[in-house]
């Protein structure tokens, strides 16, 4: 692993044109992949995409933030920042999948949940916390991987889960550095500082109890071995969807309640 | 005697009324201007266009519930720095100072009219209400105080959204508490959110949009992302009464508008409805 670079030079990474993106990911780690399309009360969302597939020949249910290679798929996918009815399909996804016993894989990658009017219409808000509620009691295994960028609250809605995993040059925050730079010192172009003094790398996710594992990613990122990275992400999936397959699912609730429960510094 | 005459051209000027500096009030909502003294017989709400403005956590436990009846939870609890964030020791040390309070939130039981519930009030004076560890854990505890306890939970929220200075450690505050709601309600509990001026952020995204019953006061202001966040990428106005309680109501997420001066009895009410001996019925 790189171990020398900032936070902002990774965000750089994530950024690069032709870093994989989910859609590079599926064919490559499962088999018989099935999109499945809408929420069943407004739309069908393209920023996250869900389905069922099998990895090494179990069935499982897929739900991704995809965003686009270029121009044009970003338009179909709104840059990968989901409205209501995309987190409303990715827990009507959930919810079958814990009917019929399916562990759920989620990867996030998003800037943040969309901030429009059609979206605040829609109830933005109110679609996120009924995602982390119900995530949080779903009686099946989840695994969240976050890819590139988890951006805030819209990353969270797929990310209560038994285990999370970065990619090695992955993000998680609490918000974009240009809006912690913006909303703290009324200044974006100090973009960079806030990226650095955020805490926001595969590192520190792991050392604040968010993150469970690190993916390694090829010399100088994803991009650059797509065939690698994704031997890399279906060896990690294989591994861990076993392992929690093998749990009871009581202690499995428990300690995945458990692991947010403790994330916190305070003093009394 | 120059002074005397501008006093009298003053005086016809304003229709006879003594201009004198009384602290005034501006509404927020209608632009209006009204003495704050009248705004504060009101409980704090505009006499024009009804708006209703912000209470302190004391203020609203005053106003609430039965008289003495609060007792508190972790009163104690304070915030260590998880980032290391430049200044926020010494940002918090002043706000504790300046407001009496240890974080943005005070939790505890209390009654209404006799019946008793879980507590929580947001004060948005401190740090404009936002979540960090302190507010997570203390209604992460107050839920599963209240699952333990099989008591009704009544939050009082008001936010601008997660404490940045806590980075990510903030962010997870939305899945600590909503886990605890969940497992409350799962457990039979009554939640009712009572959403006062602002709720939003990652409060609305999290245990604030998670109530059986969700209440709001009028003319408040609720929504995931800001006005100028959204104007700005729409590049557009967007109507007046955007993200107000009323239009919040239209759109399907606010089942009732209570009036402060009801707020009381209303909630008092619905507790009564919800109590174990009805249940068993």
């Amino acid at each position: 692993m790189e171990n020398n670079k900032t936070a902002w030079e990774r965000l750089a990474l994530v950024h690069t044109k032709g870093r994989p993106t989910v859609r590079d990911y599926i064919p490559l780690i499962f088999t018989d992949f099935h999109e499945l399309h809408g929420d069943r009360y407004y739309g069908d969302d393209h920023a996250i995409i869900g389905g069922i597939a099998r990895l090494d020949g179990r069935p499982v249910t897929v739900i991704a933030q995809v965003k686009g290679r270029d121009l044009n798929e970003n338009k179909d996918c709104n840059f990968a920042m989901p409205l209501p009815e995309g987190y409303r399909k990715a827990l009507r996804l959930a919810k079958q999948a814990e009917k019929f016993h399916r562990p759920v894989i989620c990867f996030i990658d998003t800037p943040g949940a969309y901030a429009g009017m059609a979206a605040e219409e829609r109830g933005q808000g109110e679609a996120i916390a009924k995602n982390i509620a119900e995530f949080m009691t779903l009686r099946t295994p989840v695994i969240s991987i976050v890819l590139g960028e988890g951006g805030s609250g819209g990353a969270l809605a797929l990310g209560v889960c038994d285990e999370l995993a970065m990619l090695e040059n992955a993000q998680y925050s609490v918000v974009s550095p240009r809006g912690f730079a913006s909303i703290l010192w009324k200044d974006a172009s100090r973009e960079e500082e806030a990226c650095n003094i955020m805490q926001v790398t595969a590192d520190d996710m792991v050392r604040l109890g968010v993150a469970e594992t690190i993916i390694e990613e090829p010399l100088g990122g994803a991009h650059n071995d797509l065939d690698k990275i994704s031997e890399n992400i279906r060896e990690y999936l294989s591994l861990k969807i076993e392992e929690k397959c093998q749990k009871d699912i009581d202690e499995l609730l428990k300690a995945r309640y458990t692991k947010y429960r403790k994330i916190g510094e305070f003093t009394e | 005697m120059f002074e005397d005459f501008f006093k009298v051209v003053k005086h016809r000027f304003n229709g006879g009324e003594e201009e004198e500096t009384v602290p005034s009030f501006k509404c927020p909502r209608c632009q209006g201007v009204v003495s704050l003294e009248r705004y504060e017989d009101m409980i704090r709400v505009c006499p024009n266009c009804n708006y209703h403005g912000r209470l302190t956590a004391r203020e609203r436990i005053a106003v609430t519930f039965d008289k003495d009846s609060f007792e508190e939870f972790d009163s104690s609890m304070i915030s260590c720095d998880p980032i290391s964030f430049p200044e926020y020791p010494e940002k918090q040390e002043e706000l504790r100072e300046a407001t009496g309070l240890n974080d943005a939130i005070v939790t505890g039981t209390a009654l209404i009219k006799g019946h008793k519930a879980v507590v929580g009030v947001m004060d948005s004076r401190y740090m404009m209400a936002s979540m960090g560890s302190v507010v997570g854990e203390k209604i992460a505890r107050a839920f599963e105080y209240a699952t333990e306890n099989n008591l009704p939970v009544i939050m009082f929220t008001a936010s601008g959204g997660a404490r940045m200075q806590e980075g990510i450690v903030s962010l997870m505050q939305m899945a600590k508490t909503s886990g605890a709601v969940k497992l409350h309600s799962d457990n039979g509990g009554l939640y009712i959110t009572v959403l006062t001026d602002p709720t939003t952020g990652g409060v609305t995204a999290s245990f604030a949009s998670l109530g059986d019953i969700i209440i709001a006061e009028p003319k408040i202001l609720i929504g995931f992302a800001g006005r100028r966040v959204i104007e700005s990428t729409m590049k557009q106005r967007l109507p007046e009464d955007f993200q107000l309680a009323e239009f919040m109501q239209e759109k399907g997420f606010v089942d009732m508008i209570v009036e402060r001066k009801k707020m009381r009895v209303t909630l008092a009410s619905l507790l009564a409805m919800h109590t174990q001996e009805e249940k068993e019925v």
